[in-house]
């Protein structure tokens, strides 16, 4: 069947083509006076071709139309690409949740190819068991499916001092949203039996960073996984292949990739990832340590610097994502004005918990400036404050947890800038 | 909704309210466990388990000094973080910064900011030096970390680190970290419901990103405040 089908095929093609060459003149004379769109201009190859065999694209990739929509870096930032970080494009991407090739990357010394083969987890510490888990022994666990964001805490950390990046992709891209497979971590500390003086757990990276973070006992046994599947497949390798830690609502720093060994401690260890780093540093030089929770936040992603409005006044869709490291996103309000009138944005897909939510606000623009906003609300009462609000209270030198209000200054001709409001 | 029976509508208020959408049963374990995986050997525990903490649990035996710590330092380090450690281009600065952490920019560094020595043990051998991770000896982790001390005027030029006397040096800035207090100082503030309609009368633009300028095009140059 296969082969007479290919047999087939360039005959027919090249019937085809004849065919189409033969009837243009008369065709396209017609079509310029029947239409000025030049998408009824001649009868598109599409249309007329055959496309793609079903073998083409073994592992499907998206429309070449789409190539521009991609993860991008800000070179400056680091000192080199390797440990570094790159941005999902939320502009370009709707609903809730983040394709894989587009989930933003840190590392912190390149993403490592890790064989699954020779891949391990152990458990060690104050544990009754210490145990060893090759990747075969995991699959015989019992799974659970959850959908939850993953935040890194220096997201939008750049814009503390003021605005400095034009683009939601740079100001909010350090985040994605991902259905994961995994493990319940609780089933796998109680294989290895928690002794009682276990009050505080280590994660621990197989890449070259050793990558660690302290997590205490309470969250680890709550709602922590140990996954290998997001979205349905195995974990990018970027994303930690083939065991990443999922700590739902909490900093992306602790969701830990290549995950090797958890061990088991009665303090806290205090590591790199910990003190230098991921501490909030406030106005009056002194820092908050284990700020884990992630506070609710949310932006608008079209219109934005990257996606201005080209449709000139009329029917608009607004459009944006929120979400909690503490729950819910019941609501979300939108301004059109800088924050003199808001109105209540609509919901749209799933809402759960320590996931992104969608929201949409429909309005019909006067082709007049707007000054845009969107503000949070979570489901234990919080409401997303000011960044001025939040300067107020913390300085401008702590780096992470930046979950001001964001504001677009969308033009008269639809572009957009990244501003800050009085 | 609207087109649907009343019976329909009613068995959906019943039974189909949001936590019916998503199924949610937890996964659970036998009593006694799966009996999954194996032992993990004394000898496989030593060779993972790298990690200090600030108590010194963790610490292999060992000892190095500042001297042999400036030469380990010269040949694997100081490329990237400097003669003196005070960082090359944007590679991390590690020394200096001592009173700048309430600046406009503050420099943070091993002896401004780090609250604990342990830290520098653990993450030089875990994950220094970049690209070559875990191939230094505990006596080189400890004279290297000697000199760290040093360039941080912490330790004089004579000083020798052991796992003997490390618990002793304590850092300038650990009493300057604190637990977490945004549960009192600031969830409470950020639950008021807030103004929906004539909030303000006046709203002016008071920042630009494009003053700044640094967004790049396709991922090019340019310079600004950075993420650390
Ligand atoms: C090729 C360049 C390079 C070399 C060589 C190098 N480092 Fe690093 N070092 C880095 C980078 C990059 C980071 C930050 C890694 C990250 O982002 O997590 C770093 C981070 C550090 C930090 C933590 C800095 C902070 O503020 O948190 C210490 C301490 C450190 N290096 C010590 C060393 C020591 C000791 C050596 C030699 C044994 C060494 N480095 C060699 C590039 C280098």
């Amino acid at each position: 069947m296969n082969d007479i089908f290919k047999g087939m095929k360039p005959t027919r093609r090249s019937f085809l083509r004849g065919a189409a060459a033969a009837s243009v003149g008369a065709a396209a004379g017609g079509a310029a006076r029947a239409s000025s769109d030049p998408a009824f201009a001649e009868i598109q190859p599409w249309m007329q071709e055959l496309g793609d065999p079903v073998d083409a694209a073994p592992y499907g990739m998206p429309s070449e139309f789409e190539a521009h929509v991609q993860r991008k870096t800000v070179y400056w930032l680091t000192a080199d690409p390797i440990s570094s970080i790159n941005f999902t494009p939320l502009h370009e991407l709707d609903g809730i949740i983040t394709p894989n090739g587009l989930c933003f990357e840190r590392h912190h010394s390149g993403a490592a190819h890790v064989d699954p083969a020779l891949h391990r987890l152990m458990i060690n510490g104050l544990v009754d068991r210490e145990l060893v888990f090759t990747m075969e022994d995991l699959m015989r666990f019992p799974r659970e499916n959850h959908v939850y964001f993953l935040e890194c805490a220096a997201n939008s950390g750049m814009e503390w001092r003021g605005s400095q990046l034009n683009g939601c992709q740079f100001t909010h891209g350090m985040i994605h949203n991902v259905m994961y497979t995994g493990i319940p971590l609780r089933l796998l500390l109680a294989e290895a039996g928690i002794q009682t003086a276990g009050k505080w757990l280590l994660a621990e990276g197989a890449d070259a960073a050793g990558m660690t973070r302290s997590i205490p006992m309470e969250k680890a046994l709550d709602d922590c996984l140990v996954a290998f599947k997001m979205n349905g497949e195995a974990l990018r390798v970027e994303q930690g292949y083939p065991l990443r830690l999922v700590v739902p609502g909490w900093e992306g720093n602790m969701w830990v990739k290549w995950l090797r060994r958890l061990e088991v401690g009665d303090e806290p260890w205090h590591h790199r990832e910990e003190t230098s780093k991921y501490t909030d540093l406030l106005a009056d030089g002194k820092a908050r340590r284990f700020t884990w929770e992630m506070d609710a936040k949310s932006v608008i992603t079209n219109p934005s610097p990257q996606a201005p409005l080209t449709h000139g006044a009329g029917p608009t869709v607004l459009s944006g994502l929120a979400w909690s490291g503490r729950g819910t996103i019941p609501r979300v309000d939108v301004t059109l004005d800088g924050g003199k009138n808001w109105h209540q944005a609509r919901m749209s897909g799933p809402s759960l918990s320590k996931s992104m939510h969608r929201f949409y606000f429909e309005f019909d623009w006067n082709g007049q400036p707007l000054l845009l906003q969107s503000r949070a609300h979570d489901s234990t009462g919080y409401v997303q404050p000011t960044k001025n609000a939040l300067r107020e209270l913390r300085g401008t030198n702590s780096i992470y947890h930046n979950n001001g209000i964001q504001t677009w200054h969308v033009k008269k001709t639809g572009e957009a800038e990244n501003v800050e409001v009085s | 909704m609207s087109r649907f029976p009343d019976v329909l509508k009613a068995l959906a208020a019943a039974t189909l309210i949001a936590p019916a959408a998503f199924a949610q049963d937890a996964a659970e374990a036998p009593e006694g466990g799966f009996g999954l995986g194996r032992e993990a050997t004394t000898e496989e525990v030593a060779m993972w388990d790298i990690d200090i903490r600030p108590d010194g649990k963790g610490l292999p035996v060992g000892s190095g000094s500042v001297e042999l710590g400036e030469e380990i330092w010269s040949y694997n380090c100081a490329h990237c973080h400097g003669d003196f450690a005070e960082g090359i281009d944007r590679w991390p600065v590690l020394a200096g910064g001592e009173g700048t952490l309430s600046d406009d920019r503050p420099v943070k560094t091993i002896g401004s900011y780090w609250p604990y020595l342990s830290t520098v043990y653990d993450y030089v051998y875990r994950a220094m030096p970049f690209g070559y991770s875990q191939s230094l000896s505990p006596d080189d982790v400890y004279a290297i970390t000697a000199y760290l001390l040093y360039s941080n005027y912490i330790v004089e030029d004579d000083f020798v680190l052991s796992n003997e006397n490390f618990s002793e040096i304590a850092m300038p800035n650990e009493e300057n970290f604190f637990m977490d207090d945004r549960a009192e100082t600031e969830l409470p503030q950020f639950t008021a419901e807030p103004c929906m309609t004539d909030c303000k009368e006046q709203v002016e633009i008071t920042a630009h990103a494009t003053v700044l300028d640094v967004t790049p095009e396709d991922g090019g140059e340019g310079g600004g405040g950075g993420i650390d």
